[in-house]
């Protein structure tokens, strides 16, 4: 029978590469950014990586595919390593990979890392994706955007919500992002914005504006896992440890958008799998219970939905609890602290193992200007593909024995 | 008297593209180098949105005419048109694969004169119904007079014998010499016109008037009993010089639709035949010419009125247009001018043709499933049921004709799309499925959740590597 992943992982070193528009690297250097910090952060050498896992989604535009980029930019010749990709959900995949081998007992340290280079594209926003040959004749091929867009008009038309109210809502959701991203060193965008300018900026799909859209950029995050026991014996017992508690994903198999039991108002996929992760967790009150979170704010909406989605906002009330700073960093869970999407940045593969790098340095008191008081527990959610049609992968960390 | 052929029309559609180009707005934008334009600058022209073609047009008009009728019961299907896409790929074959008609129904492609769709409806069929269709996309070089009068449309007959007939066919005449008023050549975009006074005078007065006589004598009427006469194919305005020369009052004469769609070339005579059929009492004789290297006639006795099927016919077409001002957008469309789209738009749309083959009666045809265990119905119909996960066990269901509703929508800004933006979202049909579909011909009113929908057929991308354009349905405002 299982028994879930609860502390049977450790994380024993982070590494985060600068996000942004990195044109002086490419994917090996920013592989190696991230990698570098993270084994001097486990204090370990790179021979003692027994399997690795590489996420990174558009292996068109820059990576190549197979493992073999990374095996190649950090020199991890003849281990295990496996290249996983499950759209922006890519990089809680790779974490899966790595902890799920140390959980087995087949590896004693794994690696999980994942990269993107999406400014080797030649404009913005994310590449067209091919979606399969049969797909190619019917998918209407809209950008992203507008995938997230739609849930606008079903969460407005669900909740009577008018149009302006939820600009508004939606509009704060970035203005919070923005003051965070400012305190954060490695964000691709740093500078404080004002609600008129989030407001008031160019239509991308409605309702979403400029500000309301994440940006593209390239950046690596990793992470280095191992058992409690292993940790301990490297790191001696007195420090803390943070380990993992849930890893969850949801996929969905097409009854979202090719059958009418979706309203258009929601995520099915985030709450499948925060069901299943605070089950994992053994987490009954996540709102109480959570310290912080880090959410998949690829557009403003998706943050919106996802408090509800996550059983922090009750239904139809995120908006409220949004314009009233429940989510601010002085709020009562604080939300996209390190900037999010929004403003650290969006290299797909990266983001999901970038969002439990803010919760690992917050349980290491290492969070600088924007350190929470006794953080122990930390939710990251990470998105893939669109509301109606996509993965959710969720993960929770948290100081061991919390 | 001669012996009356039995055969004549069972139904009718009509669609004109519902975007409609100012002629002032072209007129303006020719105004620093031809002022003369300005004098044509009234009223309207039926423009193809940059998703609708020859084949497009005629789905439309064609599931227009048949609705209400049995598609098993059509055995063959013409195509006329001087504008269809392909030179070789059966473009009927097309056109009946999104009708879903019986793979056994004789199609066939009639082109090279504007004529060729009513020279279709004299032609005999074999047994069973036979649809005609005529339709064109006319381009026009800019600047030229043909730019405001041309116009696209298309227009469908449902032909056949038996005691159901609407109207019957009297006779037909057919006269034919190499008067070149206009030509296009194979690989040209471009009508190449001669002198309208000549082509008027010479042809026209020279060729029609006698053609129509030999008619009505041989079928034994009288000028004076034509009660809707439609002629198309010459210069505006040379219809009345002809109705004159024949003695038909002015009154009988069918819309040559100049300031409202524009002449729609091989539809143009179908079009004023639906004219004719959407007004005409049991008795009225109906005469319809289209010149063009010589000329075509036909001679048609109305039997009864159509029921009403929801058809939209000529007059519906006309009544649902929507406004545009920006000629570049007509250019642009039209292929006259090449926009730099960005780097988004550099996507190959390679159509793997095995999958569209396999696929073909979901694609082409809109056949979804029904499960035969749960009862769900849905697109696209997968080996497994979306609802209870049963393999192979669905049947063929037909979306086209359903209604649905928006769900969900956006409007896409950033996607590349040929007119930005692109309105994309869910449609839940009243049946009880859904769709993610792009949303076309949005007008100024816009969409909401809730809008009803209907189905049309467009191309849906464009290979502009290889010419191949692949086609699916789309979802658009409920009339």
């Amino acid at each position: 029978m299982a028994s879930g992943i609860k502390d049977k992982v450790a994380i024993l070193g982070m590494g985060c590469s600068r996000f942004g528009e990195r044109w002086d690297v490419g994917s090996e250097h920013l592989l190696n950014e991230a990698f570098g910090e993270a084994l001097a952060d486990a204090g370990i050498e790179r021979k003692q990586i027994g399997a690795a896992w590489l996420g990174s989604c558009a292996d068109g535009v820059n990576v190549g595919n197979s493992a073999i980029p990374l095996s190649t930019a950090l020199r991890l010749e003849g281990i295990p390593v496996s290249r996983v990709e499950n759209m922006c959900a890519t990089g809680t995949e790779a974490l899966r990979g790595a902890a799920y081998a140390v959980a087995s007992g087949a590896v004693d340290i794994a690696l999980a890392i994942g990269v993107e280079k999406l400014k080797d594209t030649g404009y913005g926003g994310l590449p067209v994706v091919f979606k399969g040959t049969f797909n190619d004749l019917w998918m209407p091929y809209s950008s992203a955007p507008a995938g997230f867009a739609q849930m606008a008009a079903g969460y407005r038309a669900k909740y009577g919500i008018s149009k302006d109210d939820l600009k508004r809502a939606i509009g704060r959701v970035s203005w919070k992002s923005h003051q965070n991203g400012a305190k954060n060193e490695k964000a691709h965008l740093r500078k404080a914005v004002s609600m008129e300018t989030i407001l008031n900026a160019p239509m991308i799909a409605e309702p979403l504006g400029v500000f309301d859209c994440c940006g593209v950029s390239d950046g690596a995050a990793c992470a280095i896992v191992t058992t409690p026991e292993i940790a301990r014996a490297l790191k001696g017992s007195g420090n803390p440890l943070v380990t993992i508690k849930a890893l969850q994903l949801s996929a969905s198999a097409g009854r979202e958008w090719s059958t009418t039991s979706w309203d258009g108002s929601y995520v099915q996929n985030t709450r499948n799998a925060a069901k299943a992760a605070y089950a994992e967790a053994g987490i009954k009150n996540p709102r109480e219970e959570l310290s912080a979170l880090e959410v998949h704010d690829c557009f403003s909406i998706t943050e919106l939905v996802t408090m509800e989605d996550l059983g922090v906002s009750d239904a139809g009330q995120a908006w409220r609890d949004i314009l009233d700073g429940v989510f601010d960093a002085d709020g009562k869970i604080p939300c996209q602290i390190d900037g999010g999407l929004k403003c650290f940045g969006h290299p797909i593969g990266a983001s999901g193992l970038r969002m439990v790098y803010e919760h690992y340095l917050q349980m290491h008191g290492r969070a600088g200007a924007r350190q929470l008081k006794n953080p122990q527990l930390g939710l990251s959610h990470n998105l893939g593909g669109v509301p109606y049609n996509g993965v959710c992968a969720i993960s929770i960390v948290g100081l061991e024995g919390r | 008297m001669s012996p009356v052929p039995s055969t004549g029309i069972k139904s009718f559609g009509a669609y004109i593209p519902r975007h409609r180009m100012s002629r002032a707005a072209i007129a303006e934008a020719h105004a620093w180098a031809l002022p003369s334009l300005k004098g044509l600058g009234k009223g309207e022209k039926a423009m193809c949105s940059w998703d609708e073609d020859v084949i497009t047009l005629a789905v439309e008009a064609a599931r227009d005419c048949l609705r209400g009728f049995d598609r098993n019961s059509v055995t063959m299907l013409d195509l006329a048109s001087t504008t269809a896409p392909y030179a070789d790929l059966q473009n009927a074959v097309v056109v009946a694969s999104a009708l879903r008609m019986p793979t056994s129904a004789a199609c066939a492609d009639l082109c090279g004169s504007t004529r060729a769709g009513l020279a279709a409806l004299a032609r005999a069929g074999s047994a069973g119904d036979r649809l005609v269709i005529g339709a064109d996309k006319r381009v026009a070089k800019p600047g030229s007079i043909q730019e405001m009068q041309y116009g696209s449309g298309a227009a469908a007959l449902l032909m056949g014998e038996g005691d159901d007939l609407l109207a019957r066919m009297l006779g037909s005449e057919s006269v034919s010499v190499p008067f070149v008023d206009h030509f296009r050549q194979k690989d040209q975009t471009y009508d190449y016109t001669w002198e309208e006074r000549w082509v008027r005078d010479e042809g026209v007065g020279k060729i029609v008037p006698p053609a129509v006589t030999k008619l009505l004598k041989r079928i034994g009427r009288s000028a004076e009993e034509v009660k809707y006469f439609g002629y198309s194919g010459g210069p505006v305005g040379s219809d009345k010089l002809v109705a004159k020369a024949l003695g038909i009052a002015p009154e009988s004469l069918l819309p040559d639709l100049q300031g409202k769609a524009g002449d729609t070339g091989t539809a143009q005579s179908l079009l004023q035949l639906v004219s004719a059929l959407e007004q005409a009492q049991p008795g009225d004789v109906i005469v319809i010419a289209a010149f063009a290297s010589g000329c075509e006639v036909v001679a048609f006795e109305m039997l009864r009125k159509p029921s009403d099927t929801g058809r939209r016919g000529l007059t519906g077409s006309l009544a649902r247009g929507i406004p545009e001002t920006a000629y570049l957008k007509m250019l642009s469309h039209d292929g006259a001018i090449d926009l730099e789209w960005g780097m988004r738009a550099e996507r190959d749309s390679k159509t793997a043709l095995t999958e569209l083959y396999r696929s073909a009666d979901q694609i082409l045809g809109f056949c979804g499933g029904r499960c035969e265990r749960c009862g769900t119905v849905q697109f696209p119909r997968l080996p497994a049921c979306v609802n209870c996960g049963a393999v192979d066990a669905q049947v063929p269901y037909e979306f086209s004709d359903l209604q649905g509703k928006v769900m969900t929508y956006t409007a896409d800004w950033l996607m590349y799309t040929p007119s930005p933006p692109l309105y994309v979202g869910m449609v839940d049909f009243d049946i009880g499925a859904r769709l993610l579909m792009e949303m076309v011909d949005v007008g100024p009113q816009g969409i909401d959740v809730g809008t009803p929908m209907e189905m049309v057929f467009r191309i849906k991308e464009r290979d502009s590597r290889r010419h191949f354009d692949r086609y699916f349905w789309k979802a658009t405002p409920s009339a």
